[in-house]
C-alpha cells in the first residue's frame, strides 16, 4: 500500500518545526515514530500534504529527573523507557506500559509523544499518564505551556494540541516514599490494542490509608478515562480487600465501552472490574516494598 | 529527494519520492529482495531490517528517513561466504518452512542476540514477538536462536 504524496520538511529544531507547522496551517502532520501515522496514510486514512519530520531533533529525546518531576522527551522511544534503568527502578507503572505497547519492533521506533498526541483511546501510555497525574508541555509559535493531563484529551484523536504546537514533553511527579504503581492489560495477543487495559498509583500515608489514587483506563470509552468516582473511594481509606472490590466496582461502572470483535460491552465492563482490583493490588504491593 | 545511506556496510544513494517506503527503496531500488512484504500493515515483521541496529519494520518507516543512517538486511548476515551461526541454527534445528517470515525472524534475532548474549526461552519468546510465522508453531525457531547463541558464546570464549 502506497500513502497519498506528501512535501516532506525535516527542521533541525523545535522552533523551525513550530514556525513549518504555522506556515504550513492544517493540511501538514507532525511525523513522530509514524507507527501509527504511517499505516494510517497507506490505508489513506489520513492522507496529509505536508510532513514535518521530528526524528532530527536531538533535543527531544531524554528520560531525567529534575525539579521533582521526571521528564521524557516527546521523541523517546517506548524501547529507550523499556530500557531505562531509571524508569525500571522507580517507575514500575511506566515500565509495565512501554512492555506491551504494540510489539518489540514497533516499540523501537513508537515514541512516549506520539503515542499521547495521537489520542487513540486505545493507546496505552494516556492511561497511565492519567493515574500518575501527568502534565505535558507544548511548544509552539507562542512559546511554551504546560497542559495537565486532564485537559489534554478532548475527543477521540483530538487533544488541547494547536495545529502549531508539538508535545516536548511530559512530566510526571517524582514517586514519594510508599508509593506504587501498575498497568495491566488484556489483549487478544502481542500488537493487538487492548480489550481493556487498567493504570493504578497509589501512595499510601503512614496510617497505612491511601493518600492518593491514580486510575486510568484504556479503550473502554471515545477517551482515555480518569475513573474519578474509583480513586475517591479509595482515597483516605484502608485498601483492604472489601474496599478494593467496591472501587474495582467503580472503576468498571465509569468504563464506556463499545461491543467489537474483542467483546460485548457486559464482557469489557467486567474486565475493567477484574483488571483495575488486579492493577491495585500489585499497586499496593508495589508500594508496600515489593516488585 | 537525492537521499545516501548505508546499506549491508556499502554506500548507496537513490532519488526517491517522499512517500516511497524504505521496504520498497530495499526491494525494488536496491534490488535487495530477501527483505519480504508480508501483512504490509506492521503487524508481521516479515520487512524487519536493522536501522542504526535497532530491529524495525521497513513497511512503516519512509526511505528518507534512512538518509544518512546505516541500513542492515538479511544480505548483510553472511560474510566472506560464511552464513552467520543464526542462519546455521535455522538451517540445523529446522527453523523454517516456506520461509517466508525467515528474514524477519534473522535479523530481529540478530539484534536480540547482541544486547541479550545468554537469553532464556522466555526472553526469546518475547523478543520475537513481533515477528509471525505461520508455519512454525515458533518451537523450531526458538530452538534455532538458542543454537545461535550457544555458538556465538562458544566464538567469543
Amino acid at each position: 500500500m502506497i500513502p497519498a504524496a506528501f512535501d516532506y520538511h525535516a527542521p533541525s529544531s523545535i522552533g523551525e518545526a513550530t514556525a513549518l507547522l504555522a506556515q504550513l496551517g492544517e493540511d501538514a502532520k507532525v511525523l513522530s515514530g509514524g507507527q501509527s501515522l504511517i499505516p494510517l496514510m497507506k490505508l489513506r486514512l489520513a492522507n496529509p500534504r505536508h510532513l514535518v519530520d521530528i526524528n532530527g531533533i536531538p533535543e527531544l529525546s531524554y528520560i531525567r529527573e529534575s525539579d521533582g518531576f521526571l521528564r521524557i522527551g516527546g521523541l523517546t522511544r517506548e524501547a529507550d523507557l523499556d530500557e531505562s534503568e531509571l524508569i525500571r527502578s522507580r517507575y514500575p507503572l511506566l515500565h509495565d506500559t512501554c512492555k506491551v505497547i504494540a510489539d518489540p519492533l514497533v516499540r523501537n521506533l513508537a515514541t512516549v509523544g506520539g503515542n499521547l498526541a495521537h489520542a487513540d483511546p486505545a493507546n496505552d501510555h494516556p492511561a497511565a499518564m492519567l493515574a500518575l497525574g501527568a502534565e505535558v508541555t507544548a511548544a509552539g509559535g507562542k512559546g511554551r505551556r504546560r497542559i495537565p493531563i486532564t485537559a489534554f484529551f478532548t475527543g477521540p484523536f483530538e487533544t488541547a494540541l494547536a495545529q502549531d504546537e508539538i508535545l516536548v514533553e511530559v512530566a510526571i511527579p517524582m514517586p514519594s516514599a510508599r508509593s506504587g504503581g501498575a498497568y495491566v492489560k488484556l489483549e487478544r495477543k502481542v500488537g493487538d490494542f487492548a480489550t481493556a487495559a487498567v493504570a493504578a498509583h497509589v501512595v499510601l500515608g503512614t496510617s497505612g490509608t491511601c493518600d492518593q489514587v491514580g486510575i486510568g483506563l484504556t479503550n473502554v470509552g471515545i477517551t482515555p478515562i480518569k475513573a474519578t468516582a474509583a480513586e475517591g473511594a479509595l482515597k483516605g481509606a484502608r485498601p483492604d480487600e472489601a474496599t478494593i472490590k467496591r472501587v474495582a466496582q467503580l472503576a468498571a461502572d465509569a468504563s464506556q465501552p463499545s461491543a467489537d470483535l474483542r467483546g460485548s460491552v457486559e464482557y469489557k465492563k467486567d474486565m475493567v472490574r477484574v483488571l483495575t482490583a488486579r492493577a491495585l493490588r500489585k499497586a499496593l504491593e508495589r508500594a508496600g516494598g515489593g516488585r | 529527494m537525492h537521499i545516501k545511506l548505508s546499506i549491508n556496510g556499502e554506500k548507496r544513494e537513490a532519488d526517491v519520492e517522499p512517500r516511497l517506503l524504505l521496504v520498497h527503496l530495499i526491494r525494488e531500488v536496491l534490488k535487495l529482495t530477501g527483505t519480504h512484504i508480508g501483512c504490509d500493515t506492521t503487524h508481521c515483521g516479515a520487512c524487519t531490517v536493522l536501522l542504526d541496529g535497532r530491529a524495525v519494520k521497513s513497511c512503516t518507516l519512509f526511505a528518507v528517513q534512512a538518509r544518512d543512517r546505516e541500513i542492515m538486511t538479511v544480505e548483510g548476515l553472511e560474510q566472506n561466504g560464511k552464513l552467520h551461526p543464526l542462519q546455521e541454527g535455522f538451517m540445523a534445528e529446522h527453523g523454517l518452512q516456506c520461509g517466508y517470515c525467515t528474514p524477519g525472524m534473522l535479523m530481529t534475532s540478530f539484534a536480540f542476540l547482541q544486547k541479550h548474549p545468554t537469553p532464556s526461552e522466555d526472553d526469546i519468546r518475547h523478543a520475537i514477538s513481533g515477528n509471525l510465522c505461520r508455519c512454525t508453531g515458533y518451537v523450531n525457531i526458538v530452538k534455532s536462536v538458542q543454537h545461535a547463541a550457544a555458538k556465538l558464546q562458544e566464538g567469543r570464549a
